[in-house]
């Protein structure tokens, strides 16, 4: 678990925010619970005149029947008070926890708008989303429901003690005495299964990885005849689990049978003192059943209980989760500054980024991009160049120094008018489940059908897109197109928007490199009287850049055109030819 | 999903055995009761205390008998299913090991995990579950009614009509609320993935600004995943109160009638009690029954799946023994082979015809899509060919038995794969019986040696599940070295060193040079530099061969071929454009001249 400071202390705390957040709701919670109490007590009362009924029923002749159907008549209006109530209570806790569970989905989506993509990027996709749905939904159903149960569980309790006790006290004394016994085996039996349990999930566990590893690289098992070895080593581990399953299956279901039996005990003791008790007048027959149906109901709530504090607590650690995604501090505020009509005049000023804070990345960056100009930044990986794209789109907020365009700083700016002026291409590309026509109109919502046929003709991506079954209206999603088509609609998108700005980062990457010449052709007309940032891990697709900017460990060290550059001799000149070494036949 | 049932062969006896013994416990069950009515009509009516003592410790007696043929049945319940599942689990796996890449490709790795781990733990628990308790519930629902006619006809018909009635409503509202649960389950999973999209898709959607319309369409699937299941929690809230009432109007007509019986002298006063006592216990059955229910009908839906793996036939079939070759120097040949993946419509290679010399290398170039891995795949038979015939030796690759191909062939593919275990571990993949000085030199040759040299315990150092300990480019080498283990006759190295920089890449090659007269390799690549030097070179474009030969001849001959180099070398462009006009300026003169 990755909060694990949530201890005891903080607990309160996080319940505290709960009730804040669930304070809207505090209503319904309240009358659920006054519902659940109300119902519950009902419940327990009915038993008592069911057993004030029986009393009625002496022997033969000696039924009191105007008594009997009075105490029948109460049962079923009582009965019906008792099963509305639970309905209603049952409709409000929907509510409740769905509702809340909405709520906290719908602030959590909102709050992941404005988080800093330097925290976003450091956590892991998966986290987050079960923070947002399986944590949502436990914390709903734990929290919620564990209050109303919690409580009915302690009405309960108290109710069955007060009948009981009104009834006899003998009786009600020995089923006190007597049920922590069966809490005691249930105990037992769980400490002594946990160890099972934790071998078993292990060989399970290892299992599971052999099972990802093998049938995950099936094809590679096959290339190389491992078949026979990999069903070997399968047999050995799941022999393994077999043997620790067995054990903890079994021990675990013995919680059962061993409780019940404890039950069974306590019914017959109290139907012994029962017995014995009703000639001398401490009971009646009609009471003896009703003590007999508490004993059997008597050791419910506890278990219930004890069940509702795991969920509880469960349900605070997600809570937890949530509130430290809800708490993260979101992005700087945004400016209110608006670009219009950009040139493309971009600059950078000392710029310094880090991301871990004693492990310097760019250092005292410095740049001029005049209007209209094509920069292309290479250099090995790691060497920042990416970086340097997410500071130009204010993903990351520069450390020090200053970033403008057209003369305005852009912290200044609003981050809708400075992402505006970019158009943006990444290696990393994304595609929404949805059509081919939605995800090209991104950037351009109103755009009609014909603009969108040019961009993609541009971009060359139209004939594959003419080729799918349904043209634009496609549905497609991550997994249906190849990473090149998925490259060449990414920069459909930008191609419908026509940005005053362009930045390609590994735009071609994954297309071949004819289709790529291609593009090329089309981002060159593209970038025209444009301000274009490029990098490239291709040298051959940044030639013609007005200035390369070659980046090593965070920094510029070489700067000029290809052929200055080439000419110089330097790291550049060693990077391009190293794609052209021959091996000697 | 019946066809599971050979697992359970082995578990006869413990599967009938736990049914059995649950049904004596619950005899016992049902026998308290009685006993209490007997308590009340002798022993209390009576004033008798040792009958009431004695039927005191025979209560206890049938506690302590309930307990152990319950224990017994636990123990049968926990074996069968745990066993089963093992069986299970061993078939399934085994089964997909005989699958060929069609089959792969079809039913997807990621099934076959979730079917293998999940979906058989559901059938377990459920077998378990069903072992126990499917046959309790009715029983004590069916027993107490029967041990109601033994008490009075009369009280016992209210149960007649009680149970049918009960069961129709849990019934009612189950069978409606099931099929609400999966839609809200999709729907439960389509906000899933606008999560994930909003996480993934975090810097387009900033990019081009489009927080607000994200967030939108989040908010309206939400509100439709709330909405459904504020209504169906509407339909599940009827369930408690519904037959809590009806049981309670059934238990006061139940000791109306009990009072009238017992005021006629057909019944006694404990024995009311007794009815009281069943009808108490029905409703907790019941309810516990419909929950069950809904635990087998997942199971029922898993084990119907993995029922669906083990029905998936493999189509590759292998010969027993390779049948002998006749005598050629050619190692690998494609005969008018045509290949399309199942269920695709345009074929992915078409016409293919070329053959290939011991020793030679060959380099396959060609776009994105244009066939070049599904060429590679033929030649180690992960696919058979459409049409036409693909020979290895001189014989067609049908008659070998897999072994005999499987040592020929050694492949790197695309993706490189590496598995946790020791990096000898790894390597030994291949070839089980290779020394460490025939691992070392692999190494060296795939460029790996220092990679391994600088690992703390060196061939001994443990590699992480899928590698993750090494970065790409030194995953690439060692799977390249994997291969060489092997020693095999015909390597194939597919488009896998593309993480490779180009200097190491050009090293790989000048390494893999020397291997030239014993191995035949094949090389794919989307790099011109990578293949120009091969012997041979296909040309692929769009699934048919739009070239073969050196590199100087396809670039004298084949546009296509011609276009991927100088995209990559637009000097060469330049200087062959040169020279291409002086050839026919030449010419020119030529003519003049004549």
């Amino acid at each position: 678990m990755k909060n694990s400071e949530t201890n005891t202390g903080s607990s309160m705390t996080v319940l505290k925010k709960v009730l804040r957040f669930i304070g809207r709701y505090r209503f319904l919670l309240i009358l659920s619970i006054l519902l659940a109490s109300a119902s519950v007590l009902l419940q327990l009362y009915v038993p008592v005149l069911f057993g004030h009924a029986i009393d009625e029923i002496i022997g033969t002749g000696q039924v009191n029947f105007p008594r009997m159907w009075g105490y029948l008549r109460q049962i079923l209006i009582l009965v019906l008070i008792s099963g509305c109530a639970s309905w209603i209570m049952n409709l409000i806790n929907n509510r409740m926890t769905f509702y809340t569970v909405r709520d906290i989905r719908a602030k959590a989506i909102r709050h992941i708008q404005h988080l800093p993509l330097s925290w976003l990027d450091t956590q892991s996709t998966g986290d987050i989303i079960s923070r947002v749905i399986a944590d949502a939904d436990i914390l709903s159903d734990g929290l919620l429901l564990g209050f109303t149960q919690l409580f009915s569980g302690i009405v309960t309790i108290i109710g069955t003690l007060v009948f009981m006790l009104s009834k006899n006290v003998l009786i009600t004394v020995l089923v006190i005495v007597l049920t922590p016994l069966s809490f005691f085996v249930a105990k037992f039996i769980s400490t002594h299964t946990f160890q099972m349990f934790q071998k078993q999930s292990d060989a399970r566990g290892r299992q599971t990885s052999l099972i990802e590893e093998m049938i995950g690289n099936q094809k590679i098992v096959q290339a190389f005849g491992y078949e026979n070895k990999a069903s070997q080593r399968f047999r050995q581990i799941n022999e393994e689990l077999q043997s620790t399953s067995l054990k903890a299956v079994f021990y675990s279901s013995l919680t059962n049978p061993c409780t019940r039996f404890v039950n069974n005990i306590i019914y017959a003791a109290v139907a012994l003192v029962g017995a014995f008790l009703i000639p001398g007048g401490g009971l009646t027959v009609g009471g003896l059943s009703v003590m007999l149906a508490y004993a059997n109901q008597y050791m419910k709530p506890f278990n219930d209980i004890s069940s509702v504090v795991t969920e509880l607590q469960n349900a605070l650690a997600c809570a937890s989760r949530i509130f430290a995604l809800l708490e993260e501090k979101p992005e700087s505020p945004d400016g209110t500054e608006l670009l219009t009509d950009v040139k493309g005049n971009v600059e950078l000023d000392q710029v310094s980024f880090r991301y871990v804070p004693d492990r310097p990345l760019i250092e005292n960056f410095c740049l001029q991009a005049a209007p209209g100009k094509r920069i292309a930044i290479v250099g090995p990986t790691g060497c920042g160049k990416t970086t340097f794209i997410n500071l130009l789109m204010r993903f990351y907020d520069v450390d020090s120094g200053t970033i403008s365009v057209d003369g305005k700083e852009i912290s200044s700016l609003s981050r809708h008018s400075l992402r505006k002026s970019y158009g943006m291409v990444l290696q990393d590309t994304w595609i929404k489940a949805g059509t081919v026509r939605e995800n090209i109109i991104i950037g351009k919502p109103d755009a009609s059908d014909d603009e969108v046929i040019q961009a993609a003709k541009l971009s060359h991506s139209w004939e594959f897109i003419r080729r799918l079954p349904e043209g634009l209206d496609t549905k497609i999603s991550e997994s249906s197109l190849s990473q090149g088509q998925k490259q060449l609609l990414c920069i459909t998108r930008v191609m419908l928007c026509l940005p005053p700005m362009l930045i390609l980062d590994e735009a071609t990457s994954s297309i071949d490199t004819r289709t790529e010449m291609l593009i090329q052709e089309a981002f060159d007309r593209l970038m025209q009287g444009r301000t274009s940032f490029i990098v490239a891990h291709r040298l051959s697709t940044i030639r013609n850049a007005d200035e390369i900017l070659v980046m090593k460990d965070g920094s510029i060290i070489e700067q000029g055109t290809h052929e200055q550059l080439m000419k110089k001799g330097g790291f550049y000149h060693t990077l391009y030819n190293s794609q052209f070494i021959q091996t000697s036949p | 999903m019946r066809s599971l049932a050979v697992y359970l062969k082995n578990y006869k006896k413990e599967s009938i055995l736990a049914p059995f013994f649950k049904f004596l416990e619950v005899i016992f069950d049902l026998l308290v009761p009685v006993v209490i009515a007997r308590i009340i009509d002798i022993g209390i009516a009576g004033n008798n205390r040792s009958f009431i003592l004695r039927n005191f410790f025979l209560l206890i007696l049938m506690a302590a008998a309930g307990l152990t043929v319950s224990i017994t049945a636990q123990y049968f319940a926990a074996k069968a299913s745990v066993g089963f599942a093992a069986q299970l689990r061993q078939a399934v796996f085994d089964h997909v090991q005989s699958f060929s890449y069609t089959e792969l490709d079809q039913v997807g790795t990621p099934t076959l995990i979730t079917r293998l781990t999940n979906d058989i733990n559901q059938v377990q628990n459920g077998l378990n579950m069903g072992l126990r308790l499917l046959l309790r519930s009715p029983f004590i629902v069916l027993g107490s009614m029967v041990m109601a006619f033994t008490i009075n006809l009369r009280c016992a018909l209210i149960f007649v009509v009680a149970i049918p009635l009960l069961f129709l409503v849990v019934f009612v509202i189950m069978y409606l609320s099931i099929p609400l649960f999966r839609k809200v389950q999709s729907r439960l999973d389509r906000v899933t993935a606008l999560t994930r999209e909003n996480l993934t898709g975090v810097r387009v959607i900033r990019a081009f600004c489009r927080e607000k319309e994200s967030v939108e369409e989040f908010d309206a699937c939400n509100q439709e995943l709330t909405r459904l299941n504020e209504f169906v929690g509407k339909l599940s809230a009827l369930l408690n109160p519904v037959t809590y009432v009806l049981i309670n109007i059934a238990t006061v007509v139940l000791i109306g009638t009990a009072g009238i019986q017992v005021n006629l002298g057909s019944m006694q006063q404990g024995q009311a009690v007794a009815l009281y006592n069943y009808m108490a216990q029905m409703i907790v059955e019941l309810i516990k029954l419909a929950s069950l229910i809904i635990t087998l009908n997942k199971a029922a839906a898993c084990a119907g799946r993995v029922a669906d793996i083990l029905k998936v036939a493999p189509s590759m079939h292998y010969e027993e023994k390779t049948e002998a070759s006749p005598e050629t120097d050619c190692v690998v040949s494609f005969d008018h082979v045509t290949f399309s993946y199942p269920d695709t419509g345009a074929p992915s290679l078409s016409d293919i015809s070329f053959s290939v010399r011991q020793g030679q290398s060959v380099g396959i170039i060609g776009s994105t899509g244009s066939g070049k891995s599904t060429l590679v795949n033929l030649i180690a038979r992960f696919y058979d060919a459409t049409s036409g015939s693909v020979q290895i030796d001189g014989q067609d690759i049908r008659k070998f038995s897999r072994s005999d191909l499987r040592r020929k062939v050694g492949v790197v593919p695309q993706k490189a794969a590496l598995f946790r275990g020791t990096i000898r571990d790894n390597l030994k993949w291949g070839n089980e019986a290779a020394s460490d000085r025939e691992l070392w030199q692999a190494l060296s040759m795939a460029q790996a040696k220092e990679v391994v040299e600088q690992k703390a315990g060196q061939l001994d150092h443990m590699i992480e599940q899928n590698g993750k300990n090494l970065s790409g480019g030194q995953r690439q080498r060692l799977t390249i070295a994997r291969a060489l283990v092997k020693q095999p006759e015909i390597l194939i190295l597919d488009d896998s060193a593309s993480a490779l920089d180009f200097a190491t890449d050009a090293a790989l090659r000048k390494a893999l040079s020397t291997l030239k007269g014993r191995t035949t390799s094949f090389l794919v690549s989307q790099r011109a530099a990578s293949i120009r030097q091969c012997d041979l070179i296909l040309v692929l474009d769009d699934g048919c061969l739009a070239g073969k030969g050196t590199h100087q001849e396809l670039v004298d001959s084949c546009e296509t071929y011609r276009e991927i180099f100088f995209s990559q070398f637009p000097e060469e462009r330049i200087s062959y454009e040169r020279s291409n006009s002086r050839t026919p300026a030449s010419e020119k003169s030529k003519e003049v001249t004549l």
